[in-house]
């Protein structure tokens, strides 16, 4: 479980004096590194002229499919990556390590990478979306769906190490007494495993969001880009670039707002350094 | 005799060390396990509750085989009739004092309302009426012990299972637990095995002690057999006696050290000598007369004891000797101190080791 430490707040200016110029020096550039890109952002917005793009029809639709899809990816995380998390934390089976190390694969896997691999699996002549697609009429390549389908990909890694953390980290003590009070391990799960790590899971959630919110690579390749179908935020970023900087930046400025509410909404309840 | 409610050989291996015991429950009997740290007592109670697997051996409850190690057969902790009270309780922190009694009758499928109606009759027999809403967090010690109770015999377990239940409590509290402990197991229709550390708790709480020592049972019995006639070091330093392994010959028994105590008790072969440390005289000059057992000693430790002080006394034989303040200051028995040691053979009890 993440917890909140209040004696594990940083304490630096006890020691400033003796901190290295060594160390500091490249620390201050990291920092301007870091926040000038986003500080640019802010200044070269076209303010005179937000109201007016921001209510952009376009605007809307990419932002509405973005929150919706991110939503819908993360529910799917949510709805599979939670049991996986438990499984992986829990239970003893052959091969553990390696089924660890295949969730975390989409992790590091360029996400233009795991695009293509979704479009040949799920694909309409894909291995299991061929099947879908007789047996059930569904598809997902180039759909609405297929862009929910790549973020899930892209973020549940994301949500299924945070939520085996929490976890691991977690009394188990506490599932034993339940157990000789009579509970099973599906009622222990449900009544005292998940409230005990609703905190890290709800952590694990949000990552998950804002990774499905901001996934580019993997969306474009498998589910293209088509305005109101699948052109979620980034797409719409990297498209309106090429004729109008301006519209881009404001789309940008959009999604780094987001990304900032998540911070400051976490940063006090979840995000705390040991 | 009566059939036992619970016949047992628990049998599990932790690395180096081997629990293998023999246990064995009357219905309606507390049974206190009784051992140092590390001498297996939890590792017992969590393979009673199916929570560590036995490595050999059985368990089984009235008729029912909950566990054979050799049949592979393992009754689940769900499906056990039998409670637990853990040693630092383990509340569910996200559920209230009233929620965590209610845990147990939910889970075996007692309705949602009237699960709480038990619950709530527990927590009254308790004395924790009035609590039925606070959480874990909010609860003293004593209150959270006495939830945890609570939830452990609101599913009505055969068997209650309690871990060292007053030792994370403060000397105070753990007095006035104790005594409603003692009350609540005596109300508790089916038996109860109690681990702990503390002989008190043993002697106060228990029919019968069972004493474990590095994974095996050294002695039991009840309170007055125990006290009586202690078989190791370790239970002759729970009851509070001097005891020492020897050969009986003609009224004498050779002990370590060369030394021989004379006893009057009627002995033979490989035997116990026990006596109690008021029964060591301490002496600075060799006695003489009367049928004593005397020997050269050094003062090693004082401490305090009551309202005496205890030497501890080393020499041919190690002892504790119980002696009054007064005496200790006019004798000027201070540790390095070289005395004689002096116990009449009327004041100690032989008795044979393989019994």
């Amino acid at each position: 479980m993440t917890r909140t430490d209040a004696a594990g707040a940083p304490r630096f200016r006890r020691r400033v004096g003796r901190t290295p110029a060594v160390l500091v020096v490249p620390a201050i550039i990291a920092l301007a590194f870091l926040v000038l890109p986003l500080a640019g952002l802010l200044v070269r917005a076209p303010w005179a002229t937000l109201p007016q793009r921001l209510t952009d029809p376009q605007v809307l639709t990419a932002l509405r499919l973005s929150l919706e899809t991110s939503t819908l990816a993360t529910l799917l995380c949510l709805l599979l990556g939670v049991p996986l998390a438990w499984l992986l934390a829990r239970v003893e089976f052959p091969g553990r390590r390696i089924v660890r190390a295949l969730v975390t694969v989409p992790l590091v896997l360029p996400p233009v990478v795991g695009g293509l691999a979704l479009l040949l699996v799920f694909g309409r002549r894909g291995l299991v979306g061929e099947w879908l697609d007789q047996a059930f009429g569904l598809t997902f390549a180039f759909t609405t769906k297929g862009v929910v389908l790549a973020e899930a990909f892209v973020a549940m890694p994301f949500l299924v190490i945070a939520v085996e953390g929490a976890l691991r980290g977690a009394d188990t003590r506490f599932e034993e007494a339940a157990a000789t009070l009579g509970a099973g391990r599906w009622t222990t799960f449900r009544r005292v495993t998940l409230p005990l790590v609703a905190p890290g899971i709800a952590a694990g959630a949000v990552l998950c969001w804002a990774r499905a919110l901001g996934e580019f690579g993997a969306t474009i390749t498998f589910a293209g880009n088509f305005p109101g179908k699948t052109q979620t935020m980034p797409l719409a970023v990297y498209l309106t670039l090429e004729q109008d900087l301006d519209g881009a930046i404001v789309l940008s400025l959009i999604l780094l707002l987001v990304s900032v509410v998540i911070l400051a909404a976490l940063r006090d309840r979840w995000i705390t350094a040991p | 005799m009566t059939a036992p409610l619970v016949d047992s050989r628990i049998v599990v291996d932790r690395g180096a060390f081997r629990l293998d015991i023999h246990l064995r429950i009357d219905p309606g009997e507390v049974v206190a396990l009784l051992g140092p740290n590390g001498a297996g007592k939890t590792t017992a109670l969590r393979a009673l509750a199916g929570l560590v697997p036995l490595t050999d051996g059985h368990i089984r409850l009235r008729d029912r085989e909950l566990d054979d190690a050799r049949a592979r057969r393992w009754v689940p902790p769900e499906h056990r009739p039998i409670g637990v009270v853990f040693q630092d309780y383990l509340l569910f922190p996200h559920l209230t004092a009233l929620e965590n009694v209610a845990f147990g009758p939910r889970s075996h499928g007692t309705a949602r309302k009237e699960a709480r109606v038990v619950a709530a009759a527990w927590l009254d027999r308790v004395g924790l009426g009035d609590h039925a809403r606070r959480k874990p967090r909010q609860l003293s010690g004593g209150q959270a012990q006495r939830v945890a109770l609570a939830r452990a015999l609101a599913v009505e377990p055969e068997l209650l299972l309690l871990d060292e239940p007053l030792a994370a409590l403060d000397a105070r509290t753990r007095l006035d637990t104790r005594a409603e402990l003692h009350r609540h197991l005596a109300a508790h229709p089916g038996a109860t095995l109690l681990v702990t550390h503390d002989p008190l708790d043993a002697l106060v709480l228990a029919d019968r002690l069972v004493i474990l020592e590095g994974g095996r049972v050294v002695q039991e019995g009840d309170a007055a057999q125990i006290t009586a006639q202690p078989r190791t070091d370790y239970v002759a330093r729970l009851v509070g006696l001097n005891l020492y392994r020897g050969r009986a010959a003609g009224g004498g028994v050779e002990v370590a050290g060369g030394l021989t105590l004379t006893t009057t008790d009627a002995v033979d072969g490989d035997v116990f000598v026990a006596f109690s440390p008021i029964a060591v005289a301490v002496h600075l000059d060799q006695p003489t007369g009367s049928p004593r057992n005397t020997w050269p000693a050094t003062i090693t430790a004082v401490q305090r004891h009551g309202d005496n002080l205890r030497l501890q006394l080393d020499g041919p034989i190690a002892a504790a000797a119980d002696v009054t303040p007064a005496a200790a200051a006019q004798l000027e028995l201070v540790p390095g101190r070289r005395v004689w040691a002096a116990v009449k053979a009327t004041e100690t009890r032989a008795y044979p080791a393989d019994a």
